[in-house]
């Protein structure tokens, strides 16, 4: 960063982007030159109010002052207020605060100020590539506090604060370690999976390109507390930002010392790469992600024997969620007491949920489990983007279940979405408003199953096609007697895939189904 | 895609040349086979497949091993694609944001260019940009908050850089 001028930023996430964030930047820049003034237009990582995107920041003595949605062509009446007068003029500020693109203080904004960021806590606020900004902003204290733990001291922590997996299972993290660093072997991997498949989820994309070397410490503490010299992340082929951005992350890192054969002159060693992943959806599935990264088809393996024990290339191996391994530098930084006493039950910490689809105020909110869907999608999100009922929000991805309002006071955790058939999952929340036909997107559920499935089991591979045939001929039959039977077929079926799939692609795409039925029978030609 | 190609030769090379290479770089590291074909593919546009055999020999695999892989996986082509490939999300949260109505209006409005095979539609299940739903990449450059006329201007702006374009954007190889 200059230390004269003015500083301006421009968010470079690839939300941003899709949203003409490039365009701003280099019509800022121009209009910088042309107005003879000496400004910094950096491009930082996204706060995550991406309705607000682009959304431009001005740092200012009181703090960084917003401005959004801004287009290139909204410039020079933000000139005009006097937006890049900030630094030498402070009677500007009256003026440029007038302007109707102003959003106020950013760190005030109700949105954010309401939020509780422990694992996002940079986003917006430093530039991804940064080494010195994330050093000044908390970054590295994680691993520096790790070097000086036993093995066992460092996933006693992760153990102790609750973490659980944030990728969908919410398997406790720290006993998976516990039974890597127990397993004796010459050689253990770190994997992380960064397989963001889940329509209505983009964490793992925000902190590969917003906070890499959040990701980058929380697996070289994981290397370090369970023996492991090596460590893939494994991204999707439809986040090609986020592959460039973490190559370039993964580069700095090693020449600053922070990977590499001598992690912070401590002797220890962590090396990272990553591995590019081809369109399939079930290499999510972590033992289907193994094989994809041996090289092979990403075809579900039967469990056991669990990845911690014979995992990568046969070795134990933890395989963790991006957002599991990026919550794990504040654990070790701050401890284990301090993020446990986030959250409720046996669901400890923050999640950063994710609202999307049809809603006014799309983006990321972290906040500590307990809070509820009608907090999040009214009280943050706004409602619905075209103003109209909500009829239905889908709750942890595509193999989560249509969630009826008679359940968006529940708390969110883990143990009472379960209760009653739901899943919190990676945090997804995906509104419809009142136009949406829910048998519709229950032959969607089933049709994406049979795109998807990787074939290995016959639930998963033969239900799909046979589900998704059912519910098209349930939405085209008058018939109230093959209604009636294609009904209990259905429930039949759905019951053989939830109970004898070899993973979560056929064991869970029931739930999207069932769901859709038993609360919205009216869409199916049902009474309700 | 093919935007990103690093490569850009002046005189053909053989495909042999342009595999080995590539098994040259590559080759040596476990689980080598997805990074290869992510290489092939971005320097050819596809992966051939006269390149399967080439590069089961080279990591001393069956044909019918790297064949798998490469049918496998969506992302993986084997036949040349057009030099713009439009790829519309059509997952749940860009459907709660008409993405199947749009999907429908680029089929017909931009069937010509498909046609004539200069431009591919594909659907594509999440491009992580579900706030800002509906959303598309255009030869991997992402748009979001799309309407059909905005997909109309984006598709036919690329379009016309494609066709203006006199340099191959992709490694064109002979037998």
């Amino acid at each position: 960063m200059s230390n004269s001028g003015l500083t301006l930023y421009v968010p470079q996430d690839s939300a941003a982007v899709a949203v003409g964030a490039n365009e701003v930047a280099q019509a800022l820049q121009k209009a910088v030159l042309a107005a003879g003034k000496t400004a910094n237009v950096l491009r930082n990582s996204s706060r995550g109010l991406f309705w607000l995107e682009p959304l431009l920041e001005v740092d200012t003595p009181q703090g960084r002052l917003g401005f959004g949605p801004v287009a290139a062509e909204d410039l020079d009446g933000l000139l005009a207020a006097g937006l890049l007068d900030l630094q030498d003029q402070p009677e500007a500020l009256k003026k440029t605060m007038a302007h109707p693109l102003c959003l106020g203080w950013v760190e005030k904004m109700p949105y954010l100020a309401k939020q509780e960021r422990l694992t996002f806590a940079r986003m917006g606020v430093t530039q991804p590539l940064s080494l010195s900004d994330y050093e000044a902003h908390g970054g590295w204290a994680g691993l520096r506090q790790a070097l000086t733990l036993t093995p066992e001291a460092i996933v006693q922590q992760v153990t102790d604060a609750g973490l659980r997996g944030r990728g969908g299972a919410a398997f406790p993290a720290g006993i998976k370690w516990k039974t890597v660093l127990g397993a004796a072997s010459a050689q253990k991997y770190i994997v992380c999976n960064a397989d963001e498949g889940d329509s209505g989820t983009y964490s793992d994309r925000m902190t590969l390109e917003g906070d890499p070397y959040l990701l980058i410490e929380g697996m070289a503490i994981a290397g370090l507390a369970v023996g492991a010299t090596q460590g893939y992340v494994y991204i999707r082929s439809e986040y090609p930002d986020a592959v460039r951005v973490f190559e370039q992350a993964i580069g700095l890192a090693r020449a600053a010392g922070f990977l590499g054969p001598n992690l912070l002159h401590s002797g220890r060693t962590f090396e990272l790469q990553v591995r590019m992943a081809a369109g399939a959806y079930v290499c999510g599935e972590e033992t289907a992600l193994l094989e994809s990264l041996e090289g092979k088809r990403g075809i579900v393996r039967a469990k056991p024997p669990l990845p911690a024990i014979e995992g990568l290339w046969g070795q134990p191996t933890v395989i963790n969620n991006v957002i599991t391994l990026a919550s794990v530098p504040v654990i070790l930084a701050k401890g284990a007491e301090f993020y446990k006493n986030f959250g409720m039950g046996r669901s400890r910490g923050t999640l950063p949920f994710q609202l999307a689809g049809n809603i006014k105020q799309g983006g990321l909110v972290e906040k500590a489990f307990g809070l509820s869907l009608r907090e999040l999608v009214f009280d943050f999100g706004g409602g619905t983007a075209s103003g109209r009922p909500v009829k239905a929000i889908q709750v942890g991805g595509p193999l989560g279940a249509y969630i009826p309002e008679s359940q968006w006071d529940t708390p969110l955790d883990y143990e009472a979405y379960a209760a009653f058939g739901g899943v919190v999952g990676h945090g997804g929340v995906v509104v419809h408003d009142d136009r949406a036909n829910l048998a519709e997107l229950a032959r969607y559920a089933m049709a994406f199953c049979a795109l998807e499935s990787c074939g290995k089991c016959t639930p998963c591979r033969i239900g799909s096609t046979r589900g998704e045939e059912i519910l098209v001929r349930l939405q085209r039959t008058e018939n109230k007697q093959a209604q009636t039977q294609d009904i209990k077929l259905l429930r039949d079926l759905c019951d053989t895939m939830l109970n004898g799939s070899l993973c979560a692609m056929g064991g869970m795409t029931p739930y999207p189904v069932l769901s859709a039925l038993n609360h919205y029978p009216e869409d199916f030609g049902l009474k309700a | 895609m093919t935007s990103d190609s690093t490569l850009s030769l002046t005189s053909p090379r053989s495909l042999a040349s342009v595999v080995q290479s590539i098994l040259d770089e590559l080759g040596q590291q476990p689980g080598a086979l997805l990074p290869i074909l992510h290489a092939v593919q971005n320097q050819l546009g596809h992966v051939p497949r006269d390149a399967v055999p080439l590069i089961a020999q080279g990591l001393n695999l069956s044909s019918a091993e790297v064949h798998g892989v490469v049918s496998y996986y969506h992302h993986f082509h084997t036949e040349p694609v057009a030099r713009v490939v439009v790829q519309i999300c059509r997952a749940e949260s860009c459907q709660a944001q008409g993405s199947e109505a749009l999907w429908a209006h680029a089929c017909e409005a931009h069937a010509q260019a498909v046609a004539q095979g200069d431009l591919l539609l594909e659907p594509v299940y999440c491009l992580g940009l579900c706030a800002s739903s509906p959303a598309m990449a255009v030869n991997q450059s992402v748009h979001a908050r799309l309407t059909p006329a905005r997909l109309d201007q984006i598709v036919n702006q690329r379009l016309g850089q494609a066709k203006t374009s006199d340099a191959p954007q992709v490694a064109e190889v002979t037998k």
